[in-house]
């Protein structure tokens, strides 16, 4: 009998071009997203004479520069010229763009999935390291550098070590008002911001199944703030439901083909993992964040956290340091501190279900601080305006925004002033991350709309009626 | 690309674990291409610099012993975070070419091959000691040789580290990767038709 194989083994294996030289195998990749940080790879292939390989399998987007405010694409000449850049790079190069105007653009990992571009089984990269994401279907999806996309784009490979595979394991039903945002706080809480380095992860238990697409995809997204390049969910009728229909998925006879591979993709029974950790659902509550690091993460209900009890000195001066940065005081309780701002967003959470979580906390209800929506793509908008959220939103004073990543990444003028404290459905609370000087608390939408209703860091259970 | 073969400089210790590539450089500089004027600035802008543009006195850099410095020796987990290759451009216009530490980032550890700079894994505890010898001897130098694979400390004590043949050869050699990949052309050109049959689907 043949040995039982990861989920990991199986799409690695049928990607392998050739081994070596040393332990690297060169990659074959069925899918190459691109965004505005891309474009100077292009002008690099371009010096090199070299054109794109395969244009048919590359796909790009404006979603880290291009403001999301209504109406007003470009902060200045030079997001203009990136964006403009790209438009052209992609024309040139026989490149599907979707670009400033078309209702498909938005966020590069948002919209992969809603397209179709994104399968099980295949092997996918992007330069952004929320490419995990895309794991959530059962593909095999990470984030590379500028250098790798150019490689990627003149030989449509990549040279990769072949990292270990963790399994994690959540099972059991989660409580009301916890999502799939709390688990994967609560996962990189458990194993570290650089517990995963050097693994892919396959997430398996019932509490992942339970989920919808939009939830794995929260999930898989955070993967790499736990230090692991890719995360991944086995493909199930969830799965095949999302994907069936979608502009480029596969129809008719090649559809029927695929969903007879793709059954063929979960992980063996007995195979064997390099690392094994498991959660029980019950035990996660709605999370926050506290410190400068996704890994410092905490129970709504739970106090800041005391260094004075970290017997580690790096560890120990890392949270006093991010104690001092975030302006909190050691044992205070997370749910007094206050907010000045909410962003509701990313690509970890601007889908349809997030949107609709934080507009049932919303409805009826009135912000009470500044409070942004930006939905993660054109399309996310349009279905989420049918269902009349936007008018949950607009009524309780939110801003109702345009696709992008806007303040998650603050890279154009999007971004939260010095000392702002943010309640955020984002991906990071690095020192500075969504402006100089801002304070950054990642939770679920839920939460954060909680927080745009009360001011402070709210447990959402608490407001429900 | 530059080759790396051995380098002997002053080394600087980060004692902080996680250093993120966002501290690293801000993500508000990534607009600006690479080597543009100013880009060694950027090199983690936001620790190093006041907002008028003096240095703080206090970021390990800018303290005059390791102002010098080309190689770091870190904590945990530096260079997690965000796959901005400008990470490592802002290090390489500061002339750094290693960085040693217990865990490095994934993808910034990868983008360091493609540079020229030599990403350096060593235990923990053998990470501690050699900052605390840089603490204690401030301005000393380590010696890196990629060669023979070691790291040669303030203390005259050899570490020696693993490192994977291809990566080595690139680094010795200051090899392109993307010319290397292009001669197994054949192998790509043997592989495509086979996956697209086997895959028909992936077509879009």
């Amino acid at each position: 009998m043949a040995t039982p194989q990861t989920m990991f083994e199986k799409i690695w294996s049928r990607h392998v071009v050739t081994e070596g030289p040393g332990s690297q195998a060169l990659l074959y990749i069925d899918r190459h997203l691109l965004h505005e940080g891309s474009a100077p790879a292009f002008v690099r292939l371009g010096k090199r004479g070299v054109r794109v390989r395969r244009p048919d399998l590359s796909f790009a987007t404006a979603d880290h520069y291009v403001l999301t405010l209504p109406g007003t694409p470009a902060p200045d000449d030079e997001v203009r010229e990136m964006v403009e850049s790209l438009a052209n790079n992609t024309r040139a190069q026989n490149v599907r763009f979707f670009g400033v105007g078309d209702p498909r653009r938005g966020i590069v990992h948002v919209i992969g999935p809603e397209q179709g571009l994104t399968l099980p089984g295949m092997l996918l990269v992007c330069g952004d390291s929320h490419t995990a994401t895309h794991g959530a279907f059962g593909a095999l999806a990470f984030g590379i550098g500028s250098t790798e996309v150019e490689h990627v784009l003149a030989t449509q490979t990549l040279w990769q070590r072949k990292p270990k595979v963790m399994r994690i394991t959540v099972d059991g039903a989660l409580g009301p008002g916890v999502t799939a945002k709390d688990v994967i706080l609560a996962i990189i809480a458990t194993i570290g911001a650089g517990g995963g380095v050097g693994h892919a992860i396959e997430y398996a238990g019932s509490a992942f199944r339970a989920m919808s697409m939009d939830g794995r995809m929260t999930v898989c997204n955070m993967s790499i703030e736990a230090g692991a390049r890719c995360g991944m969910v086995a493909p199930d009728e969830t799965t095949y439901a999302f994907v069936e229909g979608k502009p480029f998925a596969p129809k008719g006879e090649l559809w029927a083909k695929a969903l007879a591979y793709w059954k063929t993709l979960p992980s063996d029974e007995g195979a064997a993992f390099d690392r094994e950790v498991a959660l029980d659902a019950m035990d996660i509550a709605p999370t926050v964040t506290w410190g400068t690091s996704p890994q410092d993460a905490l129970p709504i209900t739970a106090r800041v956290p005391d260094p004075a009890h970290e017997p580690d000195r790096g560890r120990r001066e890392s949270m006093e340091r991010a104690l001092a940065y975030m302006g909190l005081t050691a044992g205070m309780p997370l749910s007094d501190v206050t907010v000045d701002r909410v962003f509701i967003g990313s690509c970890t959470n601007s889908r349809l279900d997030d949107l609709r979580a934080a507009a049932h906390v919303v409805k009826g209800r009135r912000a009470t601080i500044p409070a942004w929506v930006v939905p993660g793509s054109g399309l996310v908008k349009q279905a989420a305006e049918r269902e009349g959220l936007d008018r949950i939103f607009r009524d309780a004073g939110f801003d109702w925004r345009e696709a992008g990543c806007s303040m998650c990444v603050g890279m154009n003028t999007e971004t939260a002033g010095e000392g702002e404290r943010v309640a955020s459905t984002s991906n990071r609370n690095f020192e500075g991350r969504q402006g100089k000087g801002a304070r950054t608390h990642l939770m679920s939408p839920a939460m954060a709309a909680a927080a745009a209703v009360t001011g402070r860091l709210t447990d959402v259970r608490t407001l429900r009626s | 690309m530059q080759p790396f073969t051995r380098v002997t400089a002053v080394a600087a210790p980060i004692d902080l674990p996680n250093v993120d590539t966002d501290r690293v450089i801000p993500a508000r500089f990534l607009r600006k291409g690479q080597g543009s004027p100013g880009y060694d600035r950027y090199l983690f802008h936001d620790v190093r610099f006041n907002a008028d543009g003096s240095e703080k006195p206090d970021f390990v850099l800018n303290q005059p012993a390791y102002r010098d410095a080309k190689i770091l020796v870190t904590a945990e987990n530096f260079g997690c975070g965000s796959s901005r290759e400008a990470a490592v451009w802002a290090l390489d216009a500061n002339g750094f070419r290693s960085v040693i530490a217990p865990v490095l980032g994934d993808i910034f550890h990868q983008n360091c091959f493609k540079n020229g700079l030599l990403p350096i894994l060593l235990p923990a505890d053998t990470c501690a000691r050699l900052r605390r010898q840089l603490h204690e001897r401030p301005g000393a130098t380590l010696t890196v040789d990629l060669e023979s694979q070691t790291v040669t400390g303030p203390d005259g004590a050899t570490h020696a580290f693993a490192i994977d043949p291809f990566r080595k050869r690139s680094l010795l050699e200051g090899l392109d990767e993307i010319g290397l990949t292009q001669t197994y052309e054949g192998d790509i050109a043997a592989f495509e038709p086979k996956h697209a049959a086997a895959f028909p689907w992936l077509a879009p």
